[in-house]
């Protein structure tokens, strides 16, 4: 590469910053607090050695968990718990926060025709994603040594702690260099994205089919996985650096090829050539809704896949949870305190579909906020100078978050319903029990939607930060507000402690038509607005 | 005649900029109508009030009959709009879109589709996102056209195209009318709205400036003439005639400005000293154009 491909890089460096500003300090911000989080709650938990003794038997035993989470090394310490819980999951939340910023800063300024305006001066042609890489490497590099420093404070290890921190990190370099080569293939940026998810879940895969085989299974899996890198550097646990050089050496072959590819390929164009489309509309495409249609299905597909998946793991889990757990009576405790009373499997099951619920209305927000997103791009106008009233459109694409999220957590609550019916025996009573238990979420969700259609109805611009902020007040309120002993007081406000936590409790109507009343109430006036507004 | 959009008097203003300032259209039945002025002086603001996008604060709009507001639905179907900024959907087909927005309008003429197809050149099986700006203009511009509607709202709708298609445009605006419908081009081209257009109106700061017929406006400016005399006319009779300016006279040679009410005037004052030849030139529209924005501009310059 010669200096002249590193020209406009600092400037870039500055733009990507300062659109970043907002975005990335959340992301450390989001993973530094779980990691800290779990450590913190898991030293007050299981303060004594014993009491760890106790909690790594059950987990020792416990494959789904290792399927999860990633195999457990160590479990007598904090640290070594902490790994466990969150090294695997940090690092796959760092690299979506790769993926997602790479594409942006890439591909999708490529394709917006931005960089045009920016190549145009004395910018090298790869300088965007030098940029961005310096910027995200460098992000998540601090991120780490930050980690480090926090469970260092804590009272571990200086070895182990920096290892997990830049273990973690590394995790998001090699994805970082995944999204540099996918954007280098297509010329669309959703499928770039696309492409670099892809490669993360099946790396998720491939590590959790590794990790949940016996002695004799293919345990060498996790070896094809990178997420199985950041999990085997085992901090704590043997300290093996030298895997962390292999991360490093991963991330910097990708880039290399990205490069490479880079320097063969026109601006505007991927690799694989543009497929041409039909020459005309098919008889499918005559409606605004079959339009709504055409570019919500992949995304609900996907959606649709992975809480099938996420549904089926959370629910194998489920009988030997009460085995895990039954060692530790300060944990049954609190189990039963955030899940039900009868049972500890009925109170896991509850807390799965609670978590699940959460995920669907994370699906519920995104495609809500689509409805600002086609109204900034300027499809919207043509759409409504047409024969399409305001509020037809509105409902073509709002079926998603209102009826597709209900769908998604009636695959999900089948998915646990097989997993955990096959296993106990009771395909039928558990299938109905769990689709249920999944259905009656949908009530919080709609909460949630109302409230960003009310958002999108008076105050447009922030129509995806308040759906996002209510989405992740909920999450908080939801993990946090048990181990922090909030009150209910508090607890009760998210929509998605309202819900019966069934399996296990009779389910009671009269929340859920609450709820129900409530979301329609904001659906209705967020219409209302967007019905009196200005468009644009 | 009828009119086809009659709007009187629109306000609109965003937060504390008035994008419109009290304008007034009259766009007649069966007619290409030129909506002339520079950028941000309220064009698309206008066409977008008249699509129902917005709400105007103040004044009277009306459409095919309707109000625009009220009744977007029902308008809808009688009038196509193609965008200034065309942004097409990132995985459908030109082709596919351009059946889309024909079946969502109502319905479309597939033989007249597929021969705009050929005739603008467009490739209907590209993926909206790999297309120039001009192609996807064509695209929005071919659904227009091939749609049964009887009112064209089109905003700088030549923007992006190259000189051939922009023929192929006019053509399709002259049949347009030949068929019987009304268009309204907002465009700031004006050898575009000076071949195309039957009445324009002039819009400055929101509001209109000068509305006409082409013919009519002319009037309201001036003729540049230029003569060769038989004799020096005698000195001062020129310069006292009504409505002349930047006269020029040296010796045989006469070059002046005259406003066009008093062009006959003029030349019975020359022909007293013998014409020997005469050009007369009727004012361009970049001339009437200018001679409104010629304060914008002095103001620009003085402000400078």
């Amino acid at each position: 590469m010669s200096a002249t491909a590193f020209a406009g890089v600092p400037d870039l460096t500055k733009l990507i910053t300062r659109r970043e500003r907002i975005r990335l300090p959340i992301w450390c911000y989001a993973i530094l607090a779980s990691v800290g989080g779990t450590a913190y709650s898991f030293k007050t938990l299981y303060a004594t050695p014993e009491s760890r003794r106790q909690f790594a038997d059950g987990i020792g035993r416990n494959p789904a968990l290792a399927v999860l989470y990633g195999k457990p090394f160590d479990l007598t310490t904090i640290g070594g718990l902490t790994m466990w819980r969150m090294g695997v999951f940090g690092a796959a939340l760092l690299a979506v926060m790769s993926i997602i910023t790479v594409n942006r800063h890439t591909r999708a300024e490529e394709e917006a025709g931005r960089f045009e305006l920016v190549g145009a001066g004395a910018v090298g042609r790869h300088a965007p994603l030098i940029a961005v890489l310096r910027l995200v490497l460098g992000t998540q590099f601090a991120l780490g040594v930050i980690i480090g420093v926090v469970l260092v404070a804590l009272g571990e290890p200086v070895s182990g702690s920096f290892l997990l921190g830049l273990s973690i990190a590394a995790g998001g370099w090699v994805f970082a260099g995944v999204a540099a080569v996918t954007v280098q293939l297509t010329d669309f940026g959703r499928s770039a994205a696309g492409l670099a998810f892809a490669v993360l879940g099946a790396a998720y895969l491939v590590r959790a089919i590794g990790d949940g085989s016996g002695a004799d299974g293919p345990t060498w899996l996790t070896w094809l996985s990178p997420l199985g890198w950041s999990e085997q550097t085992q901090p704590y646990a043997g300290d093996r650096w030298w895997v962390l050089a292999l991360l490093v050496l991963g991330t910097a072959a990708l880039i290399a090829v990205a490069f490479r590819i880079a320097a063969g390929r026109d601006l505007g164009s991927g690799v694989f050539p543009a497929r041409p489309g039909p020459a005309g509309g098919g008889r499918l495409l005559g409606s605004v809704s079959a339009l709504s249609f055409r570019m919500q299905r992949g995304n609900l597909l996907g959606w649709a896949t992975g809480l099938l998946i996420g549904g089926a793991v959370l629910g194998s889990i489920a009988d030997s949870i009460g085995e895990l757990l039954g060692s530790s009576a300060r944990v049954q405790q609190l189990f039963e305190r955030m899940g039900g009373q009868s049972g500890i499997e009925n109170a896991y099951l509850a807390s799965a579909m609670n978590i699940i619920g959460l995920v669907a209305a994370c699906y519920a927000v995104q495609t809500t906020a689509r409805l600002r997103t086609e109204e900034t791009s300027g499809r919207l106008e043509p759409l409504l100078s047409t024969a399409t009233g305001r509020l037809r459109w509105a409902a073509s694409h709002l079926a998603y978050p209102l009826l597709g999220s209900a769908l998604l957590l009636v695959i999900a609550g089948a998915g646990a319903g097989f997993a955990h019916g096959g296993r106990s025996g009771s395909l039928g009573t558990q299938l109905a029990q769990l689709i249920g238990a999944g259905l009656i979420q949908v009530t919080a969700v709609w909460v949630v939607v109302g409230l960003t259609v009310l958002a999108f109805g008076f105050a447009p611009a922030a129509t995806a930060f308040v759906g996002w902020s209510a989405v992740g007040f909920c999450i908080l309120l939801q993990e946090l507000g048990p181990i922090l002993k909030l009150s209910h007081w508090i607890t009760d406000i998210s929509p998605f402690s309202q819900v019966p936590r069934a399996p296990g409790v009779p389910v009671s109507a009269e929340p859920l038509l609450l709820m129900t009343a409530l979301g329609g109430a904001l659906l209705v006036a967020g219409l209302i607005g967007f019905r009196r507004r200005d468009i644009g | 005649m009828e009119n086809i959009i009659e709007v009187a008097g629109l306000r609109k203003r965003f937060g504390r900029t008035v994008a419109l300032d009290g304008l007034d259209l009259a766009v007649r039945s069966g007619e290409v109508h030129g909506f002339l002025g520079p950028n941000g002086s309220g064009k698309s603001t206008t066409l977008r009030v008249l699509l129902g996008l917005l709400r105007a604060d103040g004044g009277e709009a009306v459409l095919l009959g309707g109000d625009p507001w009220r009744d977007a639905v029902a308008l809808h179907r009688r009038l196509a709009y193609v965008p200034g900024d065309v942004t097409l959907w990132p995985s459908l087909s030109g082709g596919e879109t351009i059946d889309l927005l024909g079946r969502l309008r109502g319905g479309l003429d597939a033989a007249r589709r597929d021969e705009l197809m050929a005739r603008f050149e467009l490739d209907p099986k590209k993926k909206g996102r790999a297309y120039s700006k001009g192609n996807r203009q064509k695209v929005a511009l071919i659904a227009a056209f091939a749609s049964d509607a009887d009112l064209l709202l089109l905003d700088e709708p030549t923007s992006g195209l190259d000189p051939l298609m922009e023929e192929v445009f006019r053509r399709c605006v002259a049949e347009e009318r030949d068929r019987g419908r009304s268009v309204l081009l907002s465009s700031h081209i004006l050898a575009e709205v000076e071949a195309l257009c039957d009445r324009v109106t002039i819009i400055r700061r929101g509001k209109t400036a000068e509305s006409g017929t082409l013919t009519e406006l002319r009037h309201l400016t001036r003729t540049s003439v230029e003569a060769e005399l038989a004799m020096a006319p005698p000195p001062g009779t020129l310069e006292a005639l009504p409505g002349i300016a930047a006269l020029e006279v040296r010796d045989r040679q006469v070059r002046c400005e005259v406003d066009t009410d008093h062009l006959a005037t003029l030349i019975s004052a020359l022909s007293v000293c013998g014409v020997a030849a005469l050009t007369s030139r009727p004012p361009t529209l970049e001339e009437l154009f200018l001679r409104h924005y010629q304060d914008d501009l002095a103001s620009a310059g003085a402000a400078r």
